[in-house]
C-alpha cells in the first residue's frame, strides 16, 4: 500500500512537471495570416505597409509566462507597400538594403510587469531588436493569448495549442542608420510597428 | 497639325481626370495593389493580402497635366492653317 502511494505521488509529480514544461511555438504560419504592419508619416499621405514573411520560435510556459523567451524573424523582402516605386526604394540599398540585411529580428530575453488574466498575459518584453545591421536593446509591451487545444480548429488533422502575440511599438529609423538625418521632410524618422502573429505548438 | 495636338492635349487631360475620378479620386500616390484584410476567426488576427488594382493618384494627374502641357506647348510651334479665299 505504501509503495503504491509513493508511485502514485511520483507519477503525479512527474505529470505536473511535464505539464509545466515550456512549450515551443513555431511562428511559421501555414495560413499566411501572420503579419507585421508598419506606418510612417509623410507629407502627402502616410506610408502604410505590411510584412508577411514571419518565422521564429517562442518558448512559452502557460504556468510561468514570465520565463518566456524566443526570437521572431521578419523577412525584409516580404515588406510591401502598395506603391511600386516606394516598394523598390524601400528594398534598395538607399533604405533597408534587403540584399545585405535580409532579416529584421527581435530576440526576447526577459519579461517584466507580467500580468495574467485567464489565458491572456501582458508583459513588458526586453530584448534585442536588429534592423539594417544594427542591434539595439528595446522594451516592448506585448500581449500573449494562449489558446489551448485550438490548433486543430485552424489546421485540420493537427492537435496542439496556439499562442497569439500582439505588440505595438515605435522605433526611430535613425537609430538603425537608415538615412540618418536625411529626407525627414519626406519620410518621418519614427516608424509605428504593429505585430499580430500566431504560433503553433503541435502535441507530441 | 496644330489643331490635332491641341485636341490630343484636351483628350489626355480628360481621360486622366475621368480615370482618376472613376477609380476613387485617390489624393495620395498611385497604387498598383490594395491591401485586403481577412479575419482569422480562431486567432482574431487580420491577415493582410494584396490584390492587384490600379488606383491612380496625384502623381498620375501631374504626369497627365505635364503631358497635356507638352502637347499644347508643341502645338504652338505649328502655324495656323491659312484660310484660302477665292475672291474673283
Amino acid at each position: 500500500m505504501k509503495n503504491k502511494l509513493i508511485i502514485t505521488i511520483a507519477l503525479a509529480t512527474f505529470a505536473s512537471l511535464a505539464y509545466a514544461a515550456p512549450q515551443s511555438f513555431d511562428f511559421k504560419d501555414p495560413k499566411g495570416v501572420n503579419n507585421a504592419v508598419f506606418k510612417l508619416d509623410a507629407p502627402l499621405e502616410s506610408i502604410n505597409g505590411s510584412a508577411s514573411g514571419i518565422s521564429g520560435t517562442v518558448s512559452f510556459d502557460p504556468e510561468n509566462p514570465a520565463a518566456t523567451t524566443g526570437k521572431i524573424v521578419v523577412s525584409v523582402e516580404s515588406l510591401t507597400v502598395p506603391n511600386p516605386m516606394q516598394n523598390g526604394h524601400m528594398h534598395s540599398d538607399k533604405w533597408l538594403d534587403a540584399a545585405k540585411y535580409p532579416e529584421i529580428t527581435f530576440e526576447a530575453k526577459s519579461l517584466a510587469n507580467v500580468k495574467t488574466d485567464g489565458n491572456v498575459t501582458t508583459a513588458d518584453v526586453s530584448g534585442t531588436f536588429s534592423l539594417h545591421g544594427v542591434a539595439k536593446d528595446l522594451t516592448v509591451p506585448v500581449k500573449f493569448t494562449y489558446l489551448k487545444g485550438k490548433l486543430g480548429d485552424r489546421v485540420p488533422n493537427l492537435k496542439g495549442d496556439l499562442l497569439v502575440i500582439r505588440a505595438n511599438f515605435i522605433i526611430n529609423r535613425e537609430d538603425f542608420n537608415i538615412n540618418k538625418g536625411q529626407y525627414e521632410d519626406k519620410v518621418s524618422p519614427t516608424i509605428d510597428l504593429s505585430l499580430a502573429i500566431a504560433g503553433a505548438s503541435i502535441a507530441q | 497639325m496644330k489643331r490635332t495636338l491641341q485636341l490630343l492635349a484636351v483628350l489626355v487631360v480628360l481621360v486622366a481626370g475621368t480615370t482618376w475620378l472613376a477609380t476613387g479620386a485617390n489624393r495620395g500616390w498611385t497604387k498598383t495593389s490594395v491591401a485586403v484584410k481577412t479575419l482569422d476567426p480562431v486567432t482574431g488576427i487580420d491577415g493582410i493580402t494584396y490584390q492587384k488594382k490600379f488606383q491612380p493618384g496625384v502623381d498620375f494627374l501631374a504626369a497627365a497635366a505635364l503631358g497635356t502641357g507638352l502637347l499644347a506647348g508643341v502645338s504652338l510651334f505649328f502655324r495656323n492653317q491659312k484660310q484660302t479665299t477665292n475672291d474673283k
